[in-house]
């Protein structure tokens, strides 16, 4: 995924010489291609987010769409003032850009796991929040935040992702994406809707519901921020529960982006929440231990479906 | 144990810890590991014993990174069985990539630069106002004094005169794309501390002689001190000496683990045990297509030509 962001942006930056890239040096072998090509549109700002992310909010005011770059909790939650005073309010062209959202770097321990950056990204004022489920959605994402006006936070996975879409014609930020549809004629009938990389896990997830008897549609909600009100009360008067499948803490987070819109429209449908149940994750691991460590492998999430239902 | 026997070992734990996990930064523990044995070789006053005792020594690897030296060094000291290091970055392990507070001997989890040396300094900070004789050593990298939180910290440190706190900078010269003189320049370090309040002294950080003078040495005042630890990243094995490669990359099966245990083997102290290879790998063969020596910098191939186009900023 994240390659497919750097390949996207190149042909991009070739088009609109105003964008730029600072990484928070990290990226090594990653960032290559970009850098070869676009020398004069990269910078490395060191280890220093804080001023990396204040840097980028100035060129930023001076007409230029930056792209801040870095992994897992370091281009947001270590430089959060400068996010929200320097960019979001001033509503500065900067696209935060995370790699290893949720358990990437599950094996490098809690302070490289990004499971909360959904819930704090989301609660600044004006900051779009797009989380792209498979390469697809990331190659989309990454064109269409560039003509989103202010600050974007976009969280990919890592390398690796499965692609899920074979192509999305009409992407547009704020509009989840149809996975598939439930099959008629089943006795209950569920809709499933996850955000960010563990799409795979969820279509999964979607298919054994599906073969167990249970109609499932589903949709990928690459956007957190705006959150697609309609597909959320369409669903909830047609399904018998709604399904969130995110890697993320449970608080504040897509699932409760999801309850605040069934809440609001006073929905009364079931809902059923798969993420990190407010904890820190102290275990050590690959991506797909913590998954399961945390319930958020695809068995996982049909099981604790069917559980409820 | 010596601290050259004890280093050694964390060399070799090292190899075999980021050769079996795949896991990244064995140019950063070669870097630190005189330093981390230096200090677990009778500097600290720290014991498996004494491990929750008030009164033990703190220490903090604020360049988290390079936790599997430290792993290394606690299991050696008695921490926990040596065995267990080889379950590093495994599934169901305690040894994250990066230090873990759930580690007996490990004082705080670091991973996030720029954290180290402000909880180091709160640890002195309370110390002192407790009339307590410990001291707090914190390990910072020479990339992370990037961080401003670094810098906050050190005039905290020297504004309320934190006598008990030594930092240490592991200033290999390198950080993980680069040199850090390609990177985000220094200037020159030890002058930099100095103007913040600090005691400082610059030595070779790879000598055991100079850093345990370094250790002793006593200032008359109640500075903080900071110790400038010139070291080589990746120290001990020569073909990943100062290569940014080896930042990231692991040792492979084939020739580059076995050049690596072959070269440490022969600076082997005596007295030491190999418990991976007793008996070394013998001489590798280095295919000829190896990627071995090459410049893996980002500014080998990053030619920004903007400058000279520029207009701006001139007279």
């Amino acid at each position: 995924m994240r390659d497919t962001f750097v390949r996207t942006l190149i042909e991009e930056a070739k088009k609109n010489r105003n964008i730029e890239l600072i990484t928070g040096d990290l990226g090594f072998g990653v960032l290559k291609p970009y850098f070869e090509e676009l020398p004069n549109q990269f910078t490395n700002a060191g280890i220093a987010e804080q001023n990396m992310t204040g840097v980028a909010a100035g060129m930023a005011l001076c007409g230029k769409t930056v792209f801040t770059y870095s992994i897992g909790n370091f281009p947001t939650l270590r430089t959060l003032e400068q996010i929200r005073n320097d960019c979001a309010y001033q509503k500065a062209n900067v696209k935060i850009v995370c790699v290893g959202g949720g358990f990437v770097y599950g094996s490098l321990g809690m302070s490289h796991q990004a499971t909360e950056d959904i819930a704090v990204m989301r609660a600044l004022p004006g900051v779009t929040v797009v989380c792209p489920g498979d390469l697809v959605e990331a190659a989309e994402a990454t064109k269409a935040i560039i003509n989103i006006p202010g600050t974007v936070y976009m969280r990919l996975g890592r390398g690796g992702e499965k692609r899920i879409h074979e192509s999305i014609s009409d992407f547009k930020i704020g509009k989840a994406v149809k996975v598939k549809s439930a099959s008629e004629n089943t006795e209950k009938k569920v809709a499933v809707f996850s955000t960010g990389a563990i799409l795979d896990e969820a279509s999964e997830a979607s298919k054994i519901l599906e073969e167990q008897g249970i109609g499932t549609e589903q949709y990928s909600f690459h956007t957190v921020k705006p959150i697609d009100k309609d597909v959320i009360v369409s669903c909830a008067e047609k399904f018998d529960a709604i399904v969130t499948v995110e890697e993320h803490n449970i608080s504040g987070g897509f699932s409760s982006a999801v309850s605040e819109v069934l809440g609001e429209y006073g929905k009364s449908v079931k809902l059923i929440r798969a993420g990190i149940c407010d904890e820190y994750s102290s275990a050590v691991g690959n991506q797909q231990y913590l998954r399961n460590k945390y319930g958020l492998t695809a068995e996982q999430i049909a099981s604790k479906v069917k559980s409820v239902l | 144990m010596t601290s050259e026997q004890l280093a050694w070992k964390i060399r070799r734990h090292g190899v075999e810890m980021t050769h079996l996990s795949g896991g990244s930064h064995i140019g950063a523990i070669l870097s630190v590991a005189d330093i981390i044995a230096v200090l677990y070789s009778g500097v600290m006053n720290v014991s498996p014993e004494t491990a929750e005792s008030p009164e033990r020594d703190r220490f903090i690897l604020s360049k988290g990174h390079a936790g599997a030296a430290v792993y290394a060094a606690l299991a050696e000291n008695g921490f926990f069985d040596v065995g267990e290091l080889v379950t590093h970055y495994q599934n169901g392990s305690r040894l994250s990539g990066h230090v873990s507070h759930y580690v007996p001997g490990v004082d705080l989890s670091t991973g996030s630069l720029g954290h180290g040396l402000s909880v180091g300094a709160g640890m002195a900070y309370a110390g002192l106002k407790d009339n307590k004789s410990y001291n707090v050593y914190v390990v910072l990298g020479d990339g992370e004094c990037d961080e401003g939180s670094v810098w906050e910290a050190a005039m905290f440190a020297s504004h309320y005169g934190l006598s008990n706190l030594t930092a240490i900078v592991d200033y290999n010269k390198m950080q993980s794309m680069d040199f850090c003189e390609k990177t985000i320049s220094l200037g020159t370090l030890a002058a930099k501390w100095e103007a913040f309040g600090w005691n400082t002294v610059e030595i070779n950080g790879n000598n055991h002689g100079e850093l345990k003078k370094a250790f002793s040495k006593r200032f008359d005042n109640s500075k903080p001190k900071v110790i400038i630890a010139n070291t080589v990243k990746g120290f001990g094995i020569k073909f990943m000496e100062n290569d940014i490669l080896w930042h990231y990359r692991f040792p492979h099966d084939g020739w580059e683990y076995d050049l690596a245990v072959s070269e440490l083997h022969k600076s082997k102290p005596d007295g030491v045990e190999d418990i991976y290879t007793p008996n070394g790998v013998g001489e590798p063969v280095v295919p000829e297509n190896a990627d071995i020596y090459n410049d893996h910098t980002t500014s080998a191939t990053w030619k920004p030509t903007w400058r000279e186009n520029s207009e701006g900023g001139k007279e």
